[in-house]
């Protein structure tokens, strides 16, 4: 079993939901970016999801956007976010995931992004622009370094989908809980309930639930369909303003509320 | 037999292509696959799509010989394929009527688009009034203001007009919000996209219904002149208009077959589109192929006097057919385009699109230096009038 889903499992066994938070790698720059992985860290955080800004992201809504464009004109990298994981990785024990869009992994090349993930200490990577059937390559590397490749589901998916999805899953299932981009949202019309029933026919891995978690009031109407929430947007929308504390102290709220 | 069965399974040309797109929207990717297999064999559909071409675009359309153009420059014969004649004045319609019609039997009710120079917008518009489609066409904002007319044409067929305001304001952008609303509302959407690119099966729709182009093409210079073509030139952005001309030409090897890219302010000026002469191949809005990018992997900030050429991108099957060697990929500058248009205008009376400029100034230089018994075949892909503001205020010159 992975790092992540042992840690997940072991938080379900020991009766509380894991939460996965994410910021952009290099924003508004990569010192501040490492010390707001600390922070998250601290505040209770089981998972850091960092994100490799793109200058297209597709999957994304405004506030992450945003934060792409704030990273890149800041000069962030592939390589100098993995040297921030690789420093923050001395002080935390955390699982790090990496999110990123396919084409800066694969110009990086996919195995050497692969070998310099797993030695700054990464253990996951999302990659939302790749869907299963083009993911053969690097599921092959994300193997032979130890690295989950994490799949998505969303609600359009199909049992037919959700089989060979799962088949090859590793870490747990990123479940998208709107057909949409990511960023904050006010309802949430998919039946999470169906959702959640229908992805755990095909897998024994976690199930995470992302897009759309405001606050630690939503995280809880959505901890009993899942094993661990997936909070962006909502922190990165703090990032943006620099009010670090009130980031920190929303993570502390929602981990609360998953508890 | 070149390109026979391609794209291969999963929608690949060779190397190049594929499905590089969030999971949410793989489902309807895969459907319309399906949907679109099953129209192509469809009787009911390819008459539909006949009668809408002839009765409502008004194909064939015109193969013109250019004769006071060829004469002038004195070299080989030009002829001119008139895709700027089809309604709404260029070959953007064959392809959004064939798309339409298929949205109609998916039972989709909403038509969004993206757009650089308007034309794809307009098209698009034009089918969703026909047809009675709600439609939303997202414009880079930088494309608004240079091709204000088509905007307003858009609101007047009943469209709206959403002008994207993120990254460089253009065509890429309009793509990139066209696909996050594409995300956001797939169950009653239909994705019309307008080029040669984007994620699978799009490449090989787009290429399908703009090959009537091509085989008219073939048909007609037949019929004039009893022979093919030496040469057949179309300008290349995403690649629509060119894989359509060129598509029925691949097997006739004697026939050169020749891509014209946006130079810009010129190849070393940093500022052009020219994706494959200047690119390397890389995934963007969901295909494998040649992008303008810097080293890390980002996609470049591109520039070309022709909203319809402004992309960092191009079709995957261009990537493949560069690849082989069978289409040669050449460019154009603004400033040779802006000569290009001046010269066919009071030769010929016609005022081309600056992108189909962009062709014509490698048909002249091509013509200039062949035969007069040659033929060269220019895709005038679209009319001129849409580009008449910008063309007078060009780096301030007043004609």
């Amino acid at each position: 079993m992975s790092i992540i889903t042992e840690r997940l499992k072991n938080l379900v066994s020991s009766g509380e939901k894991g939460l996965i938070t994410y910021m952009t790698g290099g924003d508004p720059d990569i010192k501040s970016s490492l010390k707001i992985m600390l922070s998250m860290a601290k505040a209770g955080a089981d998972i850091i999801e960092v994100g490799l800004p793109f200058s297209d992201p597709v999957a994304d809504g405004p506030v992450i956007q945003a934060a792409s464009n704030r990273a890149l004109a800041n000069g962030a990298a592939a390589g100098s976010i993995l040297q921030m994981i690789a420093d923050a990785r001395q002080e935390i024990s955390v699982p790090i995931v990496i999110m990123s869009y396919y084409n800066p992994i694969l110009q990086f090349g996919l195995q050497e992004f692969c070998a310099q993930a797993q030695a700054s200490g990464v253990n996951g990577m999302i990659i939302p622009d790749l869907p299963y059937e083009e993911s053969e390559m690097l599921r092959i590397y994300a193997d032979e370094y130890q690295l989950d490749l994490i799949p998505m589901v969303a609600p359009t998916t199909t049992p037919e989908r959700l089989e060979v999805i799962c088949s090859s899953a590793r870490g747990f299932i990123y479940c998208v809980s709107v057909a949409g981009v990511t960023g904050v949202r006010e309802h949430i019309e998919t039946d999470l309930n169906l959702l959640s029933s229908t992805v755990r026919r095909y897998t024994d891995l976690p199930l995470a639930i992302g897009f759309g978690v405001s606050g630690p009031a939503r995280a809880r109407d959505m901890a009993p369909f899942c094993d661990a929430v997936i909070v962006g947007s909502a922190l990165v929308e703090l990032i943006a303003e620099q009010k670090y504390k009130e980031m920190e102290k929303l993570t502390e709220d929602i981990k609360a509320a998953l508890r | 037999m070149l390109n026979s069965g391609m794209p291969a399974k999963g929608g690949y040309f060779d190397k190049y292509g594929g499905r590089f797109m969030p999971e949410t929207l793989m489902p309807a990717l895969q459907e319309l696959e399906t949907a679109y297999l099953e129209a192509q064999k469809d009787k009911g559909f390819t008459r539909d799509l006949a009668w809408y071409l002839k009765n409502y675009v008004g194909r064939p359309s015109l193969l013109y010989p250019a004769q006071r153009l060829s004469k002038y420059l004195g070299g080989a014969q030009i002829y001119l394929k008139r895709e700027d004649l089809n309604h709404t004045g260029s070959h953007k319609i064959n392809n959004t009527m064939g798309q339409a019609l298929l949205a109609q039997r998916m039972g989709k009710t909403r038509l969004i688009a993206e757009t650089g120079a308007g034309q794809h917008g307009v098209a698009t518009a034009t089918v969703a009034a026909l047809l009675g489609f709600e439609c939303v066409i997202y414009m880079g904002e930088e494309d608004t203001v240079r091709q204000h007319l088509n905007v307003s044409r858009m609101k007047l067929l009943g469209a709206e007009v959403i002008p994207v305001k993120s990254g460089s304001r253009t065509l890429k952008d309009a793509m990139n919000e066209a696909i996050r609303d594409w995300v956001s509302n797939v169950d009653n959407t239909y994705y019309l996209l307008g080029s040669v690119g984007g994620p699978h099966p799009y490449p090989m729709i787009v290429r399908d219904l703009q090959t009537v182009i091509g085989r008219e093409t073939r048909q007609q210079i037949l019929e004039l002149t009893g022979r093919l073509p030496d040469a057949v030139v179309a300008c290349v952005g995403g690649g629509s208009n060119a894989i359509g001309i060129f598509h029925p030409f691949l097997q006739d090897i004697e026939v050169q077959l020749v891509g014209v890219e946006a130079g810009g302010e010129g190849l070393d000026s940093g500022r052009h589109s020219a994706t494959i002469n200047k690119g390397r191949p890389g995934v963007l809005h969901g295909s494998f192929s040649y992008i303008l990018q810097d080293i890390e992997g980002q996609i470049s900030e591109v520039h070309s006097i022709a909203p319809g050429l402004d992309y960092p991108g191009v079709g995957p099957e261009h990537a493949y057919l560069k690849d082989i060697g069978r289409v040669r990929y050449t460019s154009a500058t603004d400033s040779e385009a802006l000569e290009a248009f001046r010269l066919l205008s009071f030769t010929e009376g016609i005022l081309p699109a600056i992108e189909s400029a962009h062709a014509l100034v490698e048909a002249v230089r091509m013509a200039s230096s062949m035969p007069a018994d040659k033929m060269v075949v220019v895709n005038l892909s679209g009319r001129g009038d849409k580009d008449v503001e910008s063309i007078v205020q060009y780096k301030g010159e007043h004609i």
